[in-house]
């Protein structure tokens, strides 16, 4: 069979700089998949672009032919005219990109864009391009395809939106797809539906598939054969189970040791949960309601958490997992005192063992400094956590200048064994944080979050807007400072399996409500609830041999009605938490 | 390229698995940011044009009068409404520096105008470095060295003389050191309110926010025109020329800070979510510093930018005021000033160099938007 794509000895540069992406060479099969996999920086987004040619102005293809040989014959892409492009785009080959929300325009409805597709390369009419696309909203998975085509973008929810960008690329039946991180932006349950729908699709209409990610575990759920990039060179490439399995390249095998993967279950009993004795952090029945004003005077009330208590041992890592909108977040500030809970809620902190305990919300100014100084925040983006105005030495010593804590000398002192804390080096103290990659910008926050000698560390998303090798190391790193440390942590994250390797106790958030909680093992290898069955199976694996189970992603993420009769529950009737086994709690009708 | 027997290829370029931890990924990005902003800014070839001209025009500032052959205010009641003269530097073919012609003012019986016969016969080089009217550096020191002289008894005019037989091109020089403060002075107000109320507004929110956006548009929906007239008629007529000047500085800094402060408010409140913000709050820091060290610092450029946008604003506002008789009023010399004499339509159609003075105004205003576009684009150095 002949190639659909070829694409051989592209490099491609800025101005005068080297090249960012050097003698890249792949080809693809109608109705194929490759998988283009690399971190931030590799290229592989600038490649897949290039087979459109939609770069960047300032960007130059300094060499390579790209070529499509497809139904309409050979056309070599990159040396087309910009006006013979336009007629490929979108109609042999089309892309969905990364943010939906970005990629639909807000002033148009849904079916007025796509319909465009159908305008522009079929001279359709109006009546036969809405008849086109309304078929495709209900390929795609609309549940009223009629409203979605009269919906405007901000109506949907993200899947959906995604949905709408799928739909859009697939009306114009292309022989190929490039999906540019089709579902990085989507929850974990979101994404599982929506490669299962482009996998889905791919089986019905034959069409072949480029997909750029940096998750190896969407590779091993789509692809047949892989790129594997970095810094703008093409590492290893080849069929996907090979590369995956049996890695030849250094890199590839450091990306794969690196991807975090949830444990496989085990027959091992859990060994039973130690009393706690000496708890650092408590939650007592902490809710918080939002009133959202919507227009003619209503109010809705919105809870963002609802009875959640929770209890972090002296030494220990307590983790709470939700997808956007959980309420993970909102009790993490709470926790902090950033925020007052609704009136009946607590939060306990005791910063020294057998010391003072501070109730967080009721605090006079002593107390509130001593929390201040002992409860410190490590943040999600490394980019915005640190100011771009302040050397790393002032960002290192302010949290001393505010407390009023030391001479110049001694900030200093303490800075640099902060830096060494974090396995750094003293020389960076006079850089500029803009000067750092994000790994070593999240190092040097976990550093300043350390300067004041905490007792507790809040780390929210700390390595979700890292690559999967950096998400490693940092990981690596808090578990290292907590031992050598003493430290407690209360862990937010969106990814149970970065959870199952830091955590001690996993709680699991769904809007506002925890759901089910346990210590990893239990949880991994016995979950009950049904969305937190859903989690696990929605996680992609770097594993051939799991794939993504749909059936239960798609039960335990519906709406609860279609759970099983012991989980039922609505918006404002829930059963309570009970504890099935000792340390494992699930919310169910016993 | 190696490619292994089940079809793969695998790069054989070395490769380092643990690149080092402690190198800066992007060494170009480690600098203060005023040296990044000047390296972005430096390829703003139009930006960088206008501001060195503009750096040189306020240099040259308080030594205007070593330029100008004649004080602001010196009257030559027999040389009213002489045409310009040029500064030649050839004559018969051959370089003899510098030098004009002497010219005879004849009337003309017919329209009743001078007219101006040059005497091409005689060059007369110019003097220079030589001593006149008194004049002082930086209005402390008195000097009486200028730079150019008439080489006769008549005055030089190069770019004539009003009706007063007052030099053009001394008053245009003159009148800069008014014309181009005026901006500074009111942009000082403007910030100290504009920045003051803006980041009050931002970092705190709520009611303190609804009182100040309110008065901001209060502020905003008065006609403005009307608005200068009324305050600048409130000045009282007999205050001195510099204390006018103080107030219509000030006036104009009043109505200015509101468009200040609603970018300060903007940018205070998407600073305000950054991440390092709230971490530095977390740490106890109180609202003085956070202001202080975390926000103010991080858009001072933003605000070293819009400042920049709106000089030109104070400066035609000046202008317009004192064209229609309100702002600065004689014995004192600003380009608004002299423009007053070009009010009537019939002048300026017998005396079209009466008005010169819009030229240096085209040129400073240009000047400072040129400048400031080229600084706001050079403001956020990180990114590519």
């Amino acid at each position: 069979m002949k190639d659909l794509l070829s694409v051989e000895d592209l490099s491609i540069g800025f101005g005068r700089d080297p090249s960012v992406v050097e003698g890249v060479s792949f080809s693809l099969k109608p109705g194929g998949t490759l998988a283009l996999v690399g971190e931030s920086g590799s290229g592989k987004t600038i490649t897949c672009r290039a087979i459109l040619r939609i770069l960047p102005k300032a960007a130059q293809l300094r060499s390579g032919r790209v070529v499509l040989n497809g139904r309409d014959g050979e056309r070599v892409l990159s040396s087309m005219t910009e006006k013979e492009m336009r007629a490929v785009r979108g109609d042999a080959v089309s892309m969905i990109f990364q943010e939906p929300m970005r990629s639909l325009s807000p002033l148009h409805r849904i079916g007025n864009q796509i319909s465009e597709v159908l305008w522009l390369h079929r001279g359709a009419t109006e009546a036969q391009a809405k008849r086109k696309v309304l078929e495709t909203f209900e390929h795609v998975g609309f549940p009223d395809p009629e409203r979605a085509y009269r919906s405007y973008p901000f109506e949907l929810s993200g899947g959906m939106r995604q949905r709408a960008m799928i739909a859009m690329a697939m009306v114009g039946e292309p022989e190929l797809l490039i999906a540019d991180e089709p579902t990085t932006a989507l929850d974990v349950t979101t994404q599982a539906q929506v490669l299962g729908l482009i996998r889905q699709l791919q089986a019905d209409t034959g069409m072949a598939l480029i997909l750029v990610t940096h998750d190896l575990g969407v590779v091993a759920n789509m692809a047949k054969d892989v790129v594997v990039m970095h810094k703008g060179r093409v590492m290893e490439s080849g069929p996907a189970e090979p590369v995956l399995m049996t890695p030849a390249h250094a890199y590839t095998k450091k990306l794969i040791a690196a991807a975090p993967a949830i444990p496989e279950p085990t027959d091992e009993p859990a060994p039973p949960p130690a009393e706690v004795t000496d708890p650092i952090l408590t939650l007592k029945d902490v809710s918080k309601t939002y009133t959202m004003r919507s227009g003619m005077g209503r109010e809705t009330l919105i809870h963002a958490c609802q009875h959640v208590s929770l209890v972090l041992p002296r030494g220990k890592t307590l983790a709470i997992v939700g997808e956007s909108g959980s309420g993970k977040s909102t009790a993490a500030r709470i926790a902090l005192g950033a925020e007052l809970p609704d009136p009946g809620g607590q939060v306990m902190f005791t910063p020294d063992p057998g010391g003072e305990t501070l109730n967080v919300h009721a605090m006079d100014r002593t107390q509130r400094t001593m929390l201040q100084r002992r409860a410190q925040m490590v943040f999600q983006d490394p980019y915005s956590s640190l100011s771009p105005r302040m050397r790393i030495l002032d960002a290192l010593t302010e949290p001393l200048d505010i407390h009023n804590i030391g001479t110049k000398a001694e900030r200093r002192e303490r800075a640099e064994e902060m830096l060494r804390q974090v396995s750094l080096g003293p020389d960076m103290l006079k850089r500029f944080p803009h000067a750092f990659s994000g790994g070593q910008r999240q190092r040097l926050s976990i550093a300043r979050a350390l300067t004041l000698n905490p007792a507790l560390l809040v780390c929210d998303e700390p390595t979700s807007a890292l690559d999967v090798s950096v998400q490693e190391q940092i990981l690596t790193l808090l578990e290292d400072i907590r031992d050598r440390l003493g430290l407690s942590y209360l862990f937010i994250s969106h990814d149970l399996a970065v959870v199952s390797r830091i955590a001690d106790e996993v709680a699991v958030m769904r809007r506002g409500l925890i759901v089910e909680q346990a210590r990893p093992e239990q949880l991994f290898n016995d979950p009950h609830h049904p969305y937190t069955k859903a989690l696990i199976a929605a996680r992609p694996e770097p594993d051939i041999s799991r794939p993504i189970d749909l059936s239960l992603v798609a039960q335990g993420a519906g709406s609860p009605e279609t759970w099983p009769e012991a989980f039922r529950m609505t918006n404002t009737e829930f059963p309570e938490l009970s504890t099935l086994s000792p340390g494992h709690k699930v919310r169910c009708h016993v | 390229m190696t490619q292994l027997p089940d079809g793969r290829y695998v790069d054989d370029a070395p490769f380092d698995a643990d690149a080092g931890l402690t190198t800066p990924e992007r060494a170009d990005l480690d600098a203060p940011n005023a040296l990044l902003v000047w390296r972005k800014f430096r390829r703003h070839k139009l930006g960088l044009i206008s501001g060195a001209f503009l750096l040189l025009c306020y240099l040259l500032l308080p030594v205007a009068g070593f330029f100008a052959p004649y004080a602001p205010n010196d009257r030559h009641p027999d040389h009213q409404y002489k045409a310009p003269e040029s500064i030649r530097l050839f004559h018969e073919g051959s370089f003899i520096g510098p030098y004009i012609y002497s010219v005879e003012e004849v009337l003309d019986m017919e329209t009743y105008t001078y007219k101006y016969i040059p005497d091409t016969d005689t060059p007369l080089p110019l003097k220079f470095f030589c001593l006149g009217d008194q004049w002082q550096v930086f209005g402390l020191i008195p000097s009486n060295r200028h730079l150019f002289c008439s080489p006769t008894e008549d005055p030089i005019f190069l770019w004539g003389s009003d009706q007063l037989g007052r030099d053009v091109f001394s008053r245009i020089l003159y009148g800069a050191q008014l014309s181009l403060t005026v901006g500074l002075i009111g942009i000082s107000v403007s910030f100290f309110f504009g920045i003051g109320l803006g980041s009050i507004a931002g970092y705190f929110g709520g009611r303190i926010d609804w009182v100040i956006q309110r008065v901001i548009e209060i502020l905003r929906s008065l006609p403005e025109l009307p608005l200068w007239l009324a305050l600048s008629a409130a000045v009282p007529s007999n205050w001195g020329p510099v204390a006018v000047f103080f107030i219509i500085s000030i006036i104009l800094g009043i109505l200015d800070w509101p468009g200040m402060a609603r970018a300060v408010r903007a940018k205070f409140l998407s600073l305000r979510e950054e991440e390092f913000v709230r971490a530095a709050e977390m740490m106890g820091a109180p609202s003085g510093r956070v202001i202080r060290r975390h926000l103010i610092p991080n858009f001072s450029s933003h605000l070293i930018a819009s400042a920049t946008l709106s000089i030109p604003a104070m400066i035609l506002g000046e202008t317009a005021l004192s064209f229609l008789g309100l702002g600065l009023r004689a014995p004192a010399v600003s380009w608004g000033v002299m423009l007053n004499d070009a009010q009537n339509l019939a002048s300026i159609e017998i005396y079209p160099w009466l008005a010169i003075p819009m030229i240096p105004i085209i040129v400073v205003v240009l000047a400072f938007n040129f400048f400031g576009d080229g600084l706001r684009d050079s403001l956020d150095p990180y990114e590519s």
